[in-house]
């Protein structure tokens, strides 16, 4: 069992949650991430470590709730645990002098690109981040970002906020004003996808973090199957990281909707328990560190 | 012992393993063998005829003293049977289930020409469920501590036996295991009508009670290296059996469609995750009325085909590119698949997968195959008919055509050297591989093999293992690898 050490609200629907993990909070490299199993019967899923801190042995997630999986662990709070936490995982993103990186985030896809941003501004990069959400309370980290001297551009759909629009409308006026180096996309499978449609004719480099549905992480199932460059790549231990004009984001998008009744049903399952029997599918895991350690 | 003419006993010829019915047991996940009883165990073990020189020991890969253990079966001394086995093979209830018993020990028993061989596993998963059943087997005697500690990483039937030959040494043992359970393929790919995961969580309740202690979320190269385990961690040595776990696909086009999966993902999902229970949240596909096709013709392919129906397919195919003779999985396997309704056919090879417009499978194309010359293994090498080409429909195909060595351990130590197949080289008789105090076996050597030499593997090294701890000499490695089997 892993304790939460603090778990506190930062959006609607989303949560950042400290887990000690002493070992992965010692190995962990920008753009790794874990495997989470919340309860002893429950799913294995993929969240980044947004950051580690490898003397308190913690690292840090920010979990959006879109399915059961993810509203469970966003129920959780300080002292209670997750069953399993595996990693850290697939390749580290590269960190080299680019010039100007930019950075650009979609909802939580800016927390986990949150811990490249700081990597690429520590190597001595002029960052830039384009964050974007839908309304002003779904813009995230932006406080974080700017105190590590990165540059941070808000943009929301409605105009709440920032700018007005999508970030790609940002990243096309960035692109005009200076020369770039790297763009990293990082969130919702169509931002991703637009992104490099941005940056294809110019042809600047652009990364792209890849979210397929995982089981193991490790290599073996093959479930994570993307296509790049017209190959076949396991995105767990081949990426998640690949050059965002080579790979195949309708594929993705289709093979990540591959469980969706299933999903939906499991998500309306947990929404229509009462308080008492919601509580018990998280019971095995409330404070259950300290009565693990007690007994 | 009773004394009953050979021939009369051979008449009544072998003794059938008992099954569950095929339309109940094609519905749910319960084990299909339901086990000897008594009385049959005795029958069967009394058929056997106590050869001077019993060939069937030389069919065993642990050469378990099978006539010895077979002679108290039919005295009825269940225990001393299993003390028997019990030098020999340490996972007995499993090996009894799933080994390959017609080119092992069965098939090279006497009476396979004439009767049929004595059913040799049948025997002694009877042995191993009655010693477990009544709690026969004697407690280890307590060791003093060694004050040496080894690192296992893998709990697949090597690092399982390895462990536990290690721990009744004295050793301190750890295993370190990627996945949140612990078995390897025994938890993961092999479901529960074929190998209850009871037994599986037994065996490792037993080396519990050694003393060993389990590591699980700790992916060895990633979490913690090979390096640090001795050096940081201070293992004195190490045994890596992490197996062969990396899925092959065809290649061919269409293999990213939804509703193709690799057989590791859809056992993993069943199996491991328990989709086929109410109370998991894993999903896998429904599969209700669906139709099924399954590519390969290995133990992998019959679980692959098998597992569908009981989660409720109207059509399971098998298709395989040579014929019935040359399926490699175990005979009875095949014969309880086709018991199910599972279809088979033969001489096929797909060369693409037919989705439609919203990326979903559809059907599979097929090339019809004929057998051709001998390849290098002997086995008649199919070869495409040309123009022989046909469509057939599916909804879910499971590709089950092999496994490659995993390569996450390997790739994040540069010492650790590979053979041109991926498996890791070592010394075959030791177990060592190219880097000190490291050792290795199972089928991360082998490449995709069976249980029980994936346990002779990791008993080997242990072995070596232990006085490698006792002697602190490692031999340098000699200079040439022969990579063993593929
Ligand atoms: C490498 C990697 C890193 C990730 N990091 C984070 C992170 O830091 N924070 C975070 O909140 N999420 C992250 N994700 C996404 C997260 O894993 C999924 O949101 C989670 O698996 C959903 O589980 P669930 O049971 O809550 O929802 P489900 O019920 O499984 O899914 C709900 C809906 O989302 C869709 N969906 C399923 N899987 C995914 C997926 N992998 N990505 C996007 N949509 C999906 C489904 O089609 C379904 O409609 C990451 C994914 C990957 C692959
Ligand atoms: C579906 C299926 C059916 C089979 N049926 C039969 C049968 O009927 N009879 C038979 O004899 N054989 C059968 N086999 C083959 C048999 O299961 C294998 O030969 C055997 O399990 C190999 O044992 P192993 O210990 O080498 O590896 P595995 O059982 O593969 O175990 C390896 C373990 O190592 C873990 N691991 C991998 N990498 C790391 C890492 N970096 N760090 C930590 N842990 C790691 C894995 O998660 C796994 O748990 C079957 C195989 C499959 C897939
Ligand atoms: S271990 Fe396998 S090969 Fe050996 S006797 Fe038992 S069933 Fe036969
Ligand atoms: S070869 Fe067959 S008959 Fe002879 S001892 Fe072995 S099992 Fe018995
Ligand atoms: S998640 Fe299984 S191989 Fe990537």
């Amino acid at each position: 069992m892993y304790l939460i050490l603090e778990a506190e609200s930062i959006a609607p629907d989303v949560r950042r949650i400290v887990v000690e993990a002493p070992k992965i909070a010692k190995k962990h490299q920008a753009g790794q991430f874990v495997i989470v199993r919340v309860t002893p019967n429950g799913e294995r899923i993929p969240l980044t470590i947004a950051a580690a801190d490898a003397d308190a042995g913690s690292i840090t997630l920010f979990v959006q709730a879109i399915g059961r999986t993810t509203t469970l662990i966003n129920e959780l709070e300080t002292g209670d645990c997750l069953v399993d936490v595996a990693g850290p995982l697939g390749h580290a993103s590269e960190i080299k002098q680019y010039g100007t990186a930019v950075v650009v985030g979609g909802g939580v896809g800016t927390a986990i690109a949150y811990p490249i941003a700081l990597a690429l501004a520590d190597a001595g990069n002029r960052v830039i981040a384009i964050i974007g959400g839908r309304t002003k309370e779904y813009v995230l980290l932006e406080n974080e970002l700017s105190t590590h001297g990165i540059e941070v551009l808000p943009c929301t759909d409605d105009g709440s906020y920032g700018r007005k629009g999508f970030v790609t409308e940002a990243l096309v006026d960035v692109i005009a004003d200076e020369e770039i180096g790297v763009v990293f996309a990082i969130g919702p499978i169509p931002m991703m996808s637009a992104v490099a449609e941005v940056t294809r004719e110019s042809g600047i480099e652009t990364v792209a973090s890849l979210n397929p549905i995982m089981v193991d992480g490790t290599g073996m199932c093959g479930g994570c199957r993307v296509e790049v460059g017209g190959e076949t790549k396991f995105a767990c231990v081949d990426g998640p990281e690949f050059d965002a004009h080579q790979v195949d984001f309708k594929l993705l998008q289709r093979r990540n909707t591959s469980y969706r009744a299933f999903e939906a049903d499991q998500l309306n399952d947990l929404r229509s328990l009462d308080a008492e029997h919601h509580e018990q599918v998280l019971a095995p895991v409330r404070g259950a560190c300290a009565r693990e350690e007690a007994s | 012992m009773i004394k009953v003419s050979l021939r009369a006993m051979n008449k009544l010829g072998r003794i059938d393993m008992p099954a569950r019915d095929p339309l109940e047991r094609a519905a749910c996940f319960d084990e299909v063998n339901i086990g000897l009883t008594p009385e049959q165990a005795t029958v069967e073990a009394m058929r056997c005829l106590q050869c001077k020189t019993p060939t069937c020991i030389d069919g065993c890969p642990v050469n378990i003293q099978i006539d010895q253990f077979i002679e108290r079966v039919a005295h009825g001394d269940i225990r001393g049977a299993g003390d028997i086995i019990r030098m020999d093979s340490l996972l007995p209830a499993i090996c009894g289930r799933v080994c390959p018993q017609e080119s092992q020990c069965e098939g090279t028993c006497v009476l396979d020409k004439k009767h049929k061989p004595i059913a040799i596993g049948h025997l002694e998963r009877y042995v191993a469920d009655t010693v477990r059943r009544y709690g026969l087997e004697p407690a280890p005697d307590p060791v003093p501590p060694s004050g040496k500690s080894v690192a296992i990483v893998g709990s697949g039937p090597a690092g399982l036996a390895c462990a536990a030959d290690l721990a009744k040494e004295g050793h301190r043992v750890r295993v370190f295991e990627a996945l949140h359970q612990p078995g390897g393929v025994l938890i993961y790919g092999i479901p529960e009508f074929r190998l209850p995961k009871d037994i599986v969580a037994a065996e490792i309740d037993g080396l519990k009670e050694l003393g060993v202690e389990f590591e699980m979320n700790a992916i060895i190269g990633r979490t913690t290296t090979v390096e640090e385990l001795l050096t940081e961690e201070g293992f004195d040595a190490i045994f890596v059996g992490v197996g062969a776990g990396l899925p092959r696909f065809l290649g061919v086009d269409g293999e990213n469609l939804i509703g193709v999966y690799s057989a590791n993902e859809f056992l993993t999902r069943v199996n491991l995750m328990g989709a086929y229970r109410e109370d998991t949240e894993t999903p896998v596909l429904d599969l209700t009325g669906r139709r099924v096709v399954v590519f390969g013709g290995g133990n992998t392919a019959m679980d692959s085909a098998r597992t569908p129906l009981r989660l409720g397919a109207e059509e399971v195919r098998v298709a395989y590119r040579r014929t019935e003779a040359e399926m490699p999985a175990r005979d009875e396997e095949i014969e309880h698949a086709k018991e199910e309704g599972i279809i088979f056919d033969f001489l096929v090879s797909p060369v693409e997968l037919l989705g439609n417009d919203e990326g979903w499978l559809t059907g599979v194309r097929f090339q019809r195959m004929e057998l051709g010359e001998p390849d290098d293994s002997g086995r008649r090498r199919p070869v495409p008919i040309e123009g022989d080409i046909f469509d057939l429909q599916a909804d879910v195909v499971i590709v089950a055509i092999g496994n490659s060595p995993n390569p996450l351990l390997p790739a994040t130590e540069s010492r650790l050297e590979q053979t041109r197949w991926g498996t890791l080289a070592v010394d075959e008789t030791t177990g060592r591989t190219t880097m000190p105090a490291v050792f290795a076996g199972g089928d991360i050597v082998t490449g995709g093999a069976t249980v029980i030499l994936a346990m002779g593997a990791g008993r080997i090294a242990a072995a070596s293992i232990n006085e490698y701890l006792e002697t602190g000499v490692w031999d340098e490695a000699p200079a040439e690898f022969e990579p063993a089997g593929v």
